[in-house]
């Protein structure tokens, strides 16, 4: 088992989540975040006052899926998130020891 | 039944021809002085009607209009204690004018301040008081001014937010009231007041709506406090910007409509007079949101929407001296200067001196409404406002478009009075609440922000 994190633009989500459904991968979860990579902020002025803003808003995509289905998944991922602009955002990928479905203690790849 | 209802119906319907009839000949001055009062009662209807919407337009000005434009402009933590300065306003100074507020105003006819004659509202009821309003009940009078004494104080709190104790702000806002605001109303807008131009003031001084009055006061006030409190922790800095110019914008919206009620009010009637108010006030906003803009565009290459409402604002503080005296293009001319100089002023200048006025009440206000108060003096004209004539009923010359060059002295000195007052009456009181309470919040306090700090509530709770 691999879980998959992925940091993406927040205007992609519905694309990729599309995208993981239709090749049946439907379980992740969401959380809305701020960062950077090598994409640098932007200015706001107020009133003659300036400030750079460079924490970002993004989305967080975390999943775990079968080892085996984990190229597919990816590619389907990359494909659906990218517009090949700075600020696309990254993947992380990590090994899983064990995942447990809390209903009926499902262990390993029954319980994703 | 019927028979007997339409024989007595009858003789009733010709009752009214009969009692004509009858008066028609012997009576005629009775007749007349029916007629004359049936008219007096028609204009007193009118024109109280008018004055009571006034009144409701001004109060609406303060809550939500200027509680909302300034809430948006501080940090979340600091949003239900800045929209509370102006809140708690509505209720403090009302009562302090009815204690003895309208009387310091507007009773008796000293040069600088009202006497106790109205003290408790005393013998202010519905007969109008012919030496300010005489159409409109003393009480519709009563009570539309005391909107302006409302949300002058409220102004100033954009200069203090995010750092003054509640306790202190209000010790302030009572004394401030007391000490500065009451004698320049009666000053400028009293029976012979000083500078009153219209009821035998020494050095008249055209203030149609508040120039003096309201925006200068209270915009200088603002300034001797942000100096005198120090600059917010922070200041100026990455962490200190505005949280949510929505807020902002319809507090703003609201202000330019409430505008209307505060300067076209100020002709205390809905006559002619009152119109030309509106016209020049819409007018002055207008062309004030359009000189900031453009001002920023060439300044930093975008338009924004803070640029737009504080344009708005400018405008309408610098046409406030002026709505009932200047014609639809000086309006719009002092709109501009406006816009621009004002821009200039919370650009340039704050950041040129470093003075933390949060929400640049000084610049807005104290420099808008100086600004208005002498151009007032360029562009009145007899051609709108007819009530300034001498002993032989002609017209006398109003500003420097009329031939009166001299006014434009007139209004720098009303303007000088009004800086020295708002200098010296504020930090004397600044420093008896120094003493007294202290003013600043700790800095715990100041980082955990006023709303927790001094309220014990959230403006924004997301988990309920």
């Amino acid at each position: 088992m691999k879980k998959i994190e992925a940091i993406i633009q927040p205007f992609k989500l519905d694309e990729v989540k599309e995208a993981l459904k239709a090749i049946g991968i439907d379980g992740m979860t969401i959380s809305e975040v701020r960062g950077h990579g090598r994409q640098k902020g932007h200015k706001e002025v107020y009133r003659g006052q300036e400030y750079n803003v460079d924490l970002l808003p993004k989305v967080k995509l975390e999943m775990v899926v079968p080892a085996g289905r984990f190229d597919e998944v990816i590619k389907t991922l990359t494909a659906a998130a990218r517009t090949g602009k700075i600020g696309d955002g990254k993947i992380f990928v990590y090994d899983v020891a064990e995942a447990i479905r809390i209903r009926n203690d499902d262990r390993g790849e029954a319980a994703l | 039944m019927r028979w007997i209802s339409c024989r007595l119906v009858a003789p009733l319907l010709l009752l009214p021809a009969v009692m004509l009839a009858q008066t028609a000949g012997p009576d005629l001055a009775a007749r007349m002085k029916a007629v004359e009062d049936a008219t007096k009662a028609a204009q007193s209807a009118g024109d109280n009607a008018w004055m009571l919407i006034s009144s409701a337009l001004v109060l609406m000005m303060t809550g939500p209009g200027l509680a909302l434009f300034y809430g948006g402009l501080v940090r979340r933590k600091n949003v239900l204690g800045t929209m509370m300065h102006s809140f708690i306003l509505m209720a403090v100074v009302t009562v302090l004018w009815a204690v003895i507020g309208y009387s310091l105003a507007f009773g008796g006819s000293g040069p600088f301040m009202g006497n106790a004659q109205f003290a408790f509202l005393n013998n202010v009821g519905s007969a109008p008081n012919s030496d300010y309003a005489g159409t409109i009940p003393q009480q519709t009078f009563m009570v539309y001014q005391l909107m302006f004494a409302i949300i002058t104080p409220a102004l100033i709190s954009g200069a203090f937010a995010e750092r003054m104790k509640f306790s202190a702000m209000l010790l302030f806002t009572v004394l401030w009231t007391l000490f500065v605001y009451f004698p320049m109303a009666h000053m400028v807008w009293g029976k012979g007041g000083l500078l009153n131009a219209a009821l035998g003031g020494k050095i008249p001084c055209f203030d149609f709506a508040g120039g003096t009055v309201v925006h200068i006061t209270s915009g200088v006030s603002a300034l001797v406090c942000a100096l005198y409190l120090g600059k917010r922790i922070g200041f100026p800095g990455p962490a200190i910007k505005p949280h949510n110019l929505v807020l902002s914008f319809i507090g703003a919206c609201l202000l330019w409509v409430g505008w209307f009620g505060f300067n076209a009010g100020s002709a205390l009637a809905a006559s002619g007079l009152a119109t030309s108010a509106f016209v020049a006030t819409h007018f002055g906003a207008a062309a004030a949101t359009l000189g900031w803009i453009l001002a920023e565009w060439i300044d930093n290459g975008k338009p924004s929407v803070l640029g737009g409402i504080s344009g708005c604002v400018a405008g309408l503080v610098a046409i406030t001296p002026a709505s009932g005296f200047v014609k639809p293009f000086p309006a719009l001319l002092i709109g501009l200067c406006a816009g621009i100089v004002c821009y200039m002023m919370v650009t340039r200048i704050k950041a040129k001196f470093g003075y933390d006025d949060a929400l640049d009440a000084f610049g807005v206000h104290g420099a808008g409404g100086t600004l208005g108060a002498i151009l007032t003096g360029v562009f009145a004209t007899n051609l709108v406002n007819d009530s300034f004539k001498d002993p032989a009923g002609k017209l006398l010359p109003l500003g420097a478009v009329d031939g009166n060059t001299g006014q434009i002295l007139n209004q720098v000195i009303g303007s000088a009075i009004a800086w020295g007052l708002a200098i010296v009456g504020t930090l004397i009181i600044l420093k008896i609440c120094d003493m007294t309470l202290g003013l600043r919040v700790s800095k715990e306090q100041e980082t955990e922000g006023l709303d927790l700090s001094m309220h014990g509530e959230e403006g924004y709770i997301f988990e309920s």
